[in-house]
């Protein structure tokens, strides 16, 4: 693990610590209503202030804490084109498939590659601490996946290359 | 799984729980084990709040479908009665009052509501404390003089009010509090240090002394002077760990704290200063945590947590087929992070936040001898509040 990856990510582990501390809070404005408040946002006293870890420009986190939710959005680092599209693809492939990754959004927050929403019900079912753990594995893996991704995409290049240049040689 | 409230009933040694559902459970002590005896199933959404009366013997039980309902054990079952409540957000927590004449409930429709009894017609009539509360009500307790009530809100403060019912309450005494109380007065109001929500509140053994924990990490300490007047002690602990969500006075220079940290802690001072004394699981201490007696009930089918969160886990997996696996075992010493063991689980008793502390057994000097918590882990422990040092573990469920 690099040498600032690992500040970043002792960063992130202790915010979201922090941050699923969520509480069973049914909705003040519907009746017997029970909705994630970060999502709702009307009630603006049960939300606390957004926090963003950042670690270069490109990779960043934003964590949204409210009384009952929790919203992590996640931007993966992007150096060019191919790392771009292997993201997209990759965001989009877990997106889709989203309720059998239960606290993953389907949607990421503009600006973010992949969003989770954590709700009380979660922090409740799973131990607080392996969901914590879960996420900043995700972070750990997602650069390691996306990087190994390029490399033998740009292998495959190369030798599809060589083979059919090899015919006209 | 987890409890909402829970509540020894005189010599019997029962509890109510309810455990995160629609349905309350009455469990009663064989031995050393603890059967289920009753469900009381009425509620159409999760019960919040779950208040025992001990002497009257009856069960206040309300509930996110805005309901309350008094529970009367008629022969070997109990039979629930309607509250009138007349509010329209859900309720969030229920207590009776010492008398047990009275009970009150906290709402999301920014109201207490303020129960008696009316014998003209047979049923459970309601009060409004509305002013000056903005937001939901997230938890209440009485003074034993049966007048005072107090509450903490999601806008971050403490009130005290007077919930006077003509006919029912005769004249208070007067206290520190204030001594003339029409129905409504505020007798107090006290904001938490850093704007967090007011989990809980709770006053005393005497009366004289309030004590409220926030979500910034806070535990308050209040010692009013007189109507009018600042209080002349403002007491708040600013802790390194993560908010508390529910406290309980053992006896007049000590508190019992717990919340998302897992581990109750106990607080002892006086209106000089107050300080965090020690913690009752201390995960640095060694030592097994073996609960005697061993788990009673049965898992709900969707699993425990390890199971729900591998198979979440799996999922990813799959989705990346080359992604590795290796659990983060080890000690994080940062602030709010309880050490986690070599089996991945918590090294404290508690795997998941502590919901509820309330006192058990009280000794001959009237003091708490011992407390009980209820976790969102789906157990309940019962600690020996000893004055210092190492405490053993006497007793715990899950179920």
């Amino acid at each position: 693990m690099s040498n600032t990856l690992r500040p970043y990510l002792n960063a992130v582990r202790a915010t979201l610590t922090a941050a699923l501390t969520l509480d069973n809070f049914a909705s003040q404005q519907v009746e017997r209503h029970n909705k994630p408040e970060v999502e709702i946002h009307t009630s603006p006293e049960v939300l606390l202030l957004p926090l963003i870890v950042s670690r270069n420009e490109s990779e960043r986190v934003l964590i949204e804490p409210s009384v009952n939710s929790l919203r992590l959005s996640i931007a993966i680092k992007q150096a060019d084109e191919i790392e771009k599209i292997l993201c997209h693809k990759f965001t989009r492939f877990m997106m889709m498939r989203a309720e059998g990754f239960i606290i993953l959004r389907r949607k990421p927050l503009p600006g973010y590659d992949i969003s989770f929403l954590i709700t009380n019900f979660h922090s409740e079912s799973m131990l607080k601490h392996k969901l914590v753990d879960f996420i900043i594995q995700f972070m750990e893996d997602v650069d390691k996946e996306i990087s190994e991704m390029k490399l033998s995409l740009n292998a495959r290049a190369r030798i599809v290359a060589e083979s059919y240049l090899s015919t006209v040689s | 799984m987890h409890h909402e409230g829970l509540f020894p009933y005189s010599d019997y040694a029962e509890v109510a729980v309810s455990p995160d559902s629609n349905e309350a459970q009455i469990y009663t002590k064989v031995g050393n084990e603890w059967e289920l005896k009753q469900t009381l199933a009425e509620h159409d959404k999760l019960i919040t709040a779950i208040s025992w009366a001990p002497q009257t013997n009856r069960i206040v039980t309300c509930s996110q479908d805005r309901n309350a309902y008094v529970w009367t054990p008629v022969g070997d079952a109990w039979k629930p009665a309607l509250v009138l409540l007349r509010i329209n957000r859900a309720a969030t927590s229920v207590k009776w009052s010492p008398r047990e004449d009275k009970f009150a409930v906290g709402s999301g429709a920014r109201t207490i509501a303020v129960c008696s009894f009316d014998e003209e017609n047979n049923w459970w009539v309601s009060k409004h404390i509305k002013k000056p509360l903005r937001t939901t009500v997230l938890n209440i307790d009485w003074h034993p003089n049966n007048v005072l009530l107090a509450a903490g809100a999601a806008d971050a403060k403490a009130y005290v009010f007077s919930a006077f019912i003509k006919g029912v309450d005769q004249k208070p005494e007067p206290t520190v509090w204030g001594d003339r109380l029409p129905f409504g007065t505020i007798c107090g109001e006290f904001s938490s240090p850093n704007g967090g929500w007011v989990h809980d509140v709770a006053f005393s053994p005497s009366g004289d002394v309030l004590a409220f924990v926030g979500h910034d990490s806070s535990i308050s300490i209040i010692y009013p002077s007189g109507p009018g007047t600042p209080p002349t002690a403002h007491i708040s602990i600013r802790l390194p760990s993560l908010p508390l969500l529910s406290l309980t006075f053992t006896s007049e220079a000590q508190i019992i704290a717990a919340g998302h940290d897992c581990q109750p802690l106990v607080f002892s001072g006086s209106s000089s200063g107050w300080t965090l004394t020690h913690s009752l699981d201390d995960p640095s201490a060694t030592g097994t945590r073996a609960l005697t007696p061993s788990h009673t009930g049965s898992r709900v089918s969707s699993g425990g947590p390890g199971r729900l969160n591998n198979e979440a886990f799996q999922l990813f997996k799959a989705a990346d087929s080359r992604g590795q696996s290796k659990t983060a075992i080890g000690s994080p010493t940062s602030a709010g992070m309880t050490p986690v063991g070599q089996d991945g689980l918590l090294l404290t008793v508690h795997q998941n936040s502590i919901t509820l502390v309330e006192p058990y057994e009280w000794s001959s000097t009237g003091d708490v001898a011992k407390v009980s918590t209820a976790g969102k882990d789906g157990r309940l422990v019962v600690w020996p509040v000893v004055g210092k040092g190492l405490s053993g573990r006497m007793a715990g469920l899950s179920v």
